[in-house]
């Protein structure tokens, strides 16, 4: 099945992956050769090499029909859009807290908190000037709060206005500045509130866009299953290896600008990361800046940072990306690019 | 009617049990507790390019294993025959994973709600096959450990025949200690082993259990013969199997011991666990010879019988190496030791016994005394050499 080269690769050989048994370093693998691992009916064969990637990673497929990550991947709430007597935008959100498990890995299930139901949270996008009214009802069994990244004034930062169960709060201010944020809550405990699942990206445009692109949002997370401080299971948007599996990896043509909205909402660890193979990214810390970037393939944030990649691949092939701890890797937070051309 | 009244607290009871599981108060908790998952990984096994794990639901609760890590990293693996487990069902995972020669791993299993059970493999190697060159090994290290050192231990017999009451009584002295020492130290790896039996089949109580139930059926069949036949030779000769099957129980423990280091990767650490365990039972042949040097009779039916105990009392290690090495189980290894420490106990019990009968055997004598001493410190100098 895989070629001796695989058998000696590690984490970081995307050689594993991107050679077959022709032991041709230059020509990439097509996306049919790195899906006969798993056999001619999709399905895992676990006789294969165990130096293989596909001998590790998870056993079986989430529902998607309970949350879809690839859906959740390229998914913006814009709210509902009125103007507003000066002439403003007015982005109108409901949101409910819920309390609800979810599914973080192939039939491991998390007793989550969430805002709307779903682990991130949406993804709020406005542009900068836009007035946001956000409806938050606490429909779960603790007191929450939504405390926004950005600029606002004090009373809508949603520290000191906890919401109890069955009450609501309207915040309201204005989007500002344009760049990649986030929001979560902010009732004690901190950690406990942030690492059940009260969390997701907020993007503020810029008032004359940024250049067309295909656009993703990933929220770096983790889940300690038996709370005790100590992650079990990594990913981005919550499932462990989802994108990892071919029928769910991100497909990309070729020569297409991508972008990533990139939010860490890790919790217990110090710091996660991306790493993207065989490409280097423009990095806008923050997205707060057009003009300045730094050009890399790995880049780490602590929790609560973010920032703007733009990255295109000209080759067809698969290319994988991850956090660049190998231990974060191999516990979900892994997935593949399919190339493709036109 | 008699008999009715004998069963009515049990019809009682049942009624009783039904009556809570229906509408029991602890009702109330249900809501608020989470599911009590435990499973209990009894043997990790290594093959080419795979790691075997056994795995037993010793919870109450239906557990389902939904991942599973090694080194922290989630891998595949296929589960036999299911991996959904009732309660004290078992499975086989196999998950293909590229292990190294001499390192540890840890195994890691995930539940469907996220409970996690590990267990860590000390040293990797390759776990051995039922095949005839194991068998042969397997069967070798058993005879090097058990048969050969007791059969020359039992050398002794004509030098303790040949001994005054008074040294005969030493060595027999000299026995106990030996035998107390052997007695507690089975107990000591029972109980290590029991540490790794699922919860559900109580391990610290298949201990007190094996011991309490192997002292009273040796104590049974001792008194039983000698009821029937009366003579002080037979109850002798009762004495020696008693001793020769206690020993041979805590030699299978032995066996169990060294067949499982084997599979764990241990043994081969070095010849010293072979060693040791074979300086060890060298002595256990003198245990067996002293009782049969009281006895009178001819020297030809006397060897018959001293070859048969060296036999009850070697051969079993080397099953044990087989059942350590191929079927490795903490339960049975549990159960075969306190059953061996139990024989023991009884068998030190009724030395003493014997020798209490005249007033000048008895253990407190000073020489005697002093016999169960060095019996104690033999075995103890011998054990220094197991470094395992």
């Amino acid at each position: 099945m895989r070629g001796s080269l695989g058998a000696a690769a590690g984490l970081a050989g995307t050689a594993a992956m991107v050679e077959g048994d022709s032991g041709d370093r230059s020509r990439p693998a097509t996306v049919s050769e790195a899906d006969r691992a798993y056999g001619e009916s999709g399905q895992y064969e676990p006789d294969g090499d165990p130096h293989g990637h596909d001998s590790s990673g998870t056993v079986g497929d989430v529902d998607v029909s309970q949350f879809d990550p690839m859906k959740f991947l390229e998914e913006f709430d814009y709210g509902q859009v009125s103007t507003l007597p000066d002439g403003r935008t007015l982005r109108e959100y409901a949101v409910v807290a819920l309390d609800r498990e979810i599914e973080i890995a192939p039939g491991v299930f998390f007793p989550a908190w969430t805002y709307n139901g779903q682990v991130p949270g949406p993804t709020f996008r406005a542009t900068a000037g836009d007035l946001m009214r956000v409806n938050f009802t606490n429909a779960g069994a603790h007191p929450h709060t939504i405390h926004f990244h950005g600029v606002h004034p004090a009373g809508m930062d949603g520290v000191f206005e906890i919401v109890n169960p069955g009450e609501s709060f309207v915040y309201e201010f204005e989007a500002a500045p344009w760049g990649c944020h986030l929001y979560h809550c902010h009732a004690v405990p901190l950690k406990r509130h942030v690492h059940k699942g009260l969390y997701g990206a907020f993007i503020v445009d810029p008032p004359e866009g940024r250049p067309p692109a295909r656009e993703m949002v990933m929220v770096m997370n983790g889940f300690s299953t038996e709370f005790n401080g100590e992650n079990t299971f990594y990913a981005v948007n919550t499932v462990a290896f989802h994108h990892a599996k071919p029928e769910h990896h991100i497909r990309v043509k070729v020569g297409e600008l991508q972008r990533i909205y990139l939010v860490n909402l890790t919790e217990f660890d110090l710091i996660n990361s991306f790493h993207l193979h065989a490409q280097m990214f423009r990095l806008y810390r923050t997205g707060t800046s057009m003009e300045t970037f730094e050009l890399t393939d790995t880049v780490m944030l602590c929790q609560g940072e973010r920032a703007v990649l733009e990255f295109q691949y000209d080759t067809p092939g698969l290319y994988m990306f991850h956090a660049h701890q190998a231990e974060f890797a191999e516990l979900g937070w892994m997935g593949f690019f399919e190339v493709v051309g036109e | 009617m008699f008999w009715l009244f004998g069963m009515l607290p049990m019809v009682l009871l049942a009624g009783l049990l039904a009556l809570f599981a229906k509408i029991g108060p602890a009702g109330v908790f249900e809501a608020a507790f989470p599911p009590i998952e435990e499973l209990t990984i009894e043997r990790i096994y290594f093959t080419e390019g795979r790691i075997g794990v056994e795995v037993v639901n010793g919870g109450p609760e239906e557990v389902t294993i939904a991942q599973v890590t090694v080194d922290e990293a989630l891998w595949q693996f296929t589960a036999e025959p299911d991996a959904v487990l009732g309660r004290l069902d078992r499975a086989t995972l196999s998950i293909p994973y590229p292990w190294s020669e001499g390192e540890p791993h840890s195994v890691v299993l995930i539940s469907t709600n996220g409970v996690t059970f590990e267990k860590v493999a000390e040293v990797a190697a390759l776990s051995p096959v039922p095949d005839g060159r194991y068998f042969a090994t397997f069967t070798l290290l058993g005879v090097y450990v058990g048969v050969i050192p007791v059969l020359m231990g039992l050398l002794w017999y004509p030098f303790l025949r040949r001994l005054t009451d008074r040294w005969l009584n030493f060595f027999l002295s000299f026995t106990v200690g030996l035998l107390l020492f052997l007695g507690v130290d089975a107990v000591d790896e029972s109980l290590d082993f029991a540490g790794e039996v699922a919860a559900a089949f109580q391990g610290v109580a298949l201990v007190a259990a094996g011991i309490v139930l192997a002292f009273l059926a040796v104590s049974a069949v001792d008194r039983s013969r000698k009821v029937v036949a009366g003579a002080a030779g037979a109850s002798t000769l009762v004495l020696v199997y008693s001793i020769a099957v206690g020993i041979g129980l805590h030699n299978l423990g032995e066996g169990l011991a060294i067949g499982a280091a084997y599979t764990g990767g241990s043994i081969a650490l070095g010849t010293m666990l072979v060693v040791g365990f074979a300086a060890h039972n060298t002595t256990e042949g003198l245990a067996i010879a002293a009782p049969l040097a009281r006895m009178e009779g001819r020297v030809s039916g006397l060897v018959k019988h001293l070859l048969a105990a060296g036999l009850i009392a070697g051969m079993p290690a080397i099953l044990g190496t087989w059942l350590g090495g191929f079927a490795f189980s903490p339960i049975w290894s549990t159960l075969f030791l306190a059953i061996g420490a139990g024989a023991i106990f009884q068998v030190v019990w009724q030395i003493t016994r014997m020798m209490g009968r005249k007033p000048e055997g008895s253990v407190f004598a000073m020489l005697n005394a002093a016999g169960v001493a060095l019996g104690i410190l033999v075995m103890y100098g011998t054990g220094l050499l197991l470094v395992s």
